[in-house]
């Protein structure tokens, strides 16, 4: 007798399998429809950028393996590096040269990861690393925004005319423009009312769309909460993390926002704005670098958003994600040692669990 | 290393010099006096006059201590020591901000601060109190050498990665004969910031201490091949 129903063609134990090139393909499948439209936005200089940036992670992972004598092919083929590589192309300018992309690629892939072991050893999000690095090594470089020149616009660059601005000796300046986060901060500081300044530089529908000024795959909220949603759907990421990190940045920024609102923008502008959506859905989620159990990530994830908005809105920078999830990965360690996850048969604090009928048993 | 003086044990000159170059390094072995070599070691010319500073600090105190080691009781012998050590540091403190000023004002305050490297106070404690004069100068030298060398290869390293020159402004310190040294390696450099920053020192620490580690592995190779070499040969 055969059996043909769908469900006993597998056994119970038999699950969809979970590996490193599934699961770094599947996340840049969700980024994939941002970092189109950041290619489109901001024309072929992103578009060079973005290539070489993911060029120098291969290479740089590549040679690191070749260094410390493990095999080359199958640690690359598992599509880490170009990830990583992918993540940081998304935080850079995008008009930025090639030069900042490689040295980025170099401290994520070098410095941040394989010196730490490679895959699954690193403490910090190599990404994050990087990006941090470059913004504090590089700051003139990695605070020039262009103001979106889709391609096949009347402004944007042709071919050529991007080749020079990506790999050309001297940099550009045309075009430039602040972010919403920076221009919103340099004239806060500068005295002026919220109510004046908003209006001109940020709109509901261009921030969520993400026609501004802004990092490469940054600037597209909606596109980027797809992704997100979709890795959530796929079971890559759990929503814990952006959901809380998220919820926590909401909070702050609705409650400053009522008790100041000429002086603290509200929670909307803080969701849409900047790296937020990109750090809570594909940053603060890497598997490597956040806490094991859901509370842990609970904890870690407000840790996040409390640090975002801190930074955002009383620190040196316009942006503080990187800074944000650097920190917690910094805590990740603790969070884990205090939150550790139940053992089975035993209850959260490792002692055995009795059963009534225990007694009963043996009796 | 002996602990027993009255004995008179015989001076290893040749192990104490090993030792302080290299074997036990006071940076790549012992891991000691990192906040002077972060701090200071921007370049390879303030980690030079860092270095030089320091060594004269050492040998200066491993004669004293090690003539006053028998006079002193050793209840008492840590503040003893911290102030033979402060009275040291504060005469070449005096001395180069009157004859090095310029490199005075660029090392500023960790110049006093040698007073708490632990360094000096740990070759005092675990060498100078426990061994004859010459001994103990002769570490405190090599230890001071090896500091030097270390805090030179470590600037060096992060002037050049960070600023793209070698041994700026050595004539303060060597006076205009030693000006040929300093080096524009990379003419139009636009500065790697992080590199003279704290965080590319720990991070260059990191590299070069690796590169140590590399070096001791190859070296018990080779000398293995060589002991299995000799063996071979010998049955």
């Amino acid at each position: 007798m055969s059996i043909e129903t769908p469900a006993a063609k597998a056994g119970p134990f038999a699950h969809e399998p979970v590996s490193i090139p599934r699961t770094m393909g599947l996340v840049m499948l969700a980024l994939l429809p941002a970092t189109l439209f950041g290619i489109v936005q901001f024309g072929w200089p992103a578009l060079y950028l973005f290539v070489a940036t993911i060029l120098a992670a291969i290479l740089a992972e590549a040679a690191s393996l070749r260094v410390a004598g493990k095999p080359v092919r199958p640690y690359l083929m598992d599509g880490s590096a170009i990830l990583t590589g992918w993540l940081l192309a998304m935080t850079l300018p995008p008009w930025a040269p090639w030069w900042i992309g490689a040295v980025g690629s170099l401290l994520a892939i070098v410095v941040a990861k394989q010196v730490f072991g490679g895959i699954g050893q690193n403490l910090f999000n190599p990404a994050m690393v990087a990006r941090v690095a470059l913004l504090i090594t590089f700051p003139l470089e990695m605070t020039s925004f262009t103001v979106p020149t889709p391609l096949f616009s009347a402004h944007a660059p042709g071919l050529l005319e991007s080749l020079a601005i990506t790999f050309g000796v001297q940099g550009f300046d045309a075009f430039s423009g602040a972010t919403v986060l920076g221009h919103v901060r340099t004239e806060l500081g500068q005295g002026h009312a919220l109510s004046a300044i908003l209006p001109e530089v940020f709109g509901s529908v261009s921030g969520a769309v993400g026609t501004v000024a802004g990092s490469m795959g940054e600037t597209s909220a909606l596109l980027l909460l797809g992704g997100g949603i979709f890795l959530i759907y796929k079971r890559i990421i759990s929503w814990h993390i952006p959901v809380t990190m998220m919820g926590t940045i909401a909070v702050l920024a609705t409650v400053m926002h009522l008790v100041d609102p000429e002086h603290y923008t509200g929670p909307y502008y803080h969701l849409v704005s900047g790296a937020t959506l990109l750090g809570a859905f594909f940053i603060a989620t890497d598997l490597v670098t956040s806490p094991v159990t859901r509370l842990g990530q609970i904890i870690f994830a407000a840790g996040c958003g409390l640090l975002v908005y801190v930074i955002r809105t009383w620190a040196g920078y316009p942006e503080g994600v990187a800074f944000a999830v650097l920190l917690m990965n910094a805590c990740t360690p603790l969070i884990d040692h205090y939150v550790k996850p139940r053992v089975y048969g035993r209850d959260r604090r490792g002692q055995p669990i009795e059963y009534a009928d225990d007694a009963e048993v043996q009796s | 290393m002996s602990t027993d003086t009255d004995t008179k044990p015989k001076t290893n000159w040749g192990q104490i010099a090993a030792d302080g170059f290299w074997g036990n390094n006071v940076v790549f072995a012992q891991l000691l006096a990192l906040c002077p070599l972060l701090a200071v070691t921007g370049t390879a010319t303030n980690g030079l006059g860092m270095g030089l500073a320091t060594t004269a600090v050492m040998v200066a105190s491993g004669l004293l201590i090690a003539l006053i080691r028998n006079l002193v009781t050793p209840e008492v012998r840590i503040p003893i020591f911290i102030l033979v050590i402060a009275v040291l540091v504060t005469l070449v403190d005096l001395a180069m901000n009157a004859w090095l000023h310029d490199l005075h004002k660029i090392l500023g305050l960790f110049i006093p601060l040698i007073v708490t490297n632990c360094a000096i106070l740990g070759r005092a404690e675990s060498f100078a109190s426990r061994n004859p004069v010459g001994a103990s100068a002769f570490d405190g030298l090599m230890m001071g050498v090896g500091f030097t060398f270390t805090l030179v290869v470590l600037g060096g390293f992060r002037e050049i990665i960070g600023s793209g020159t070698l041994f700026a402004n050595a004539s303060l310190l060597l006076g205009q004969g030693m000006s040929f040294l300093e080096m524009t390696l990379i003419p139009d450099y636009r500065g790697f910031l992080l590199a003279i920053l704290p965080p590319g020192g720990f991070i260059a620490l990191g590299f070069i201490l690796a590169g140590k580690r590399l070096i001791d592995t190859r070296i018990a190779e080779a000398k293995k091949r060589q002991d299995a070499g000799a063996q071979a040969l010998a049955s």
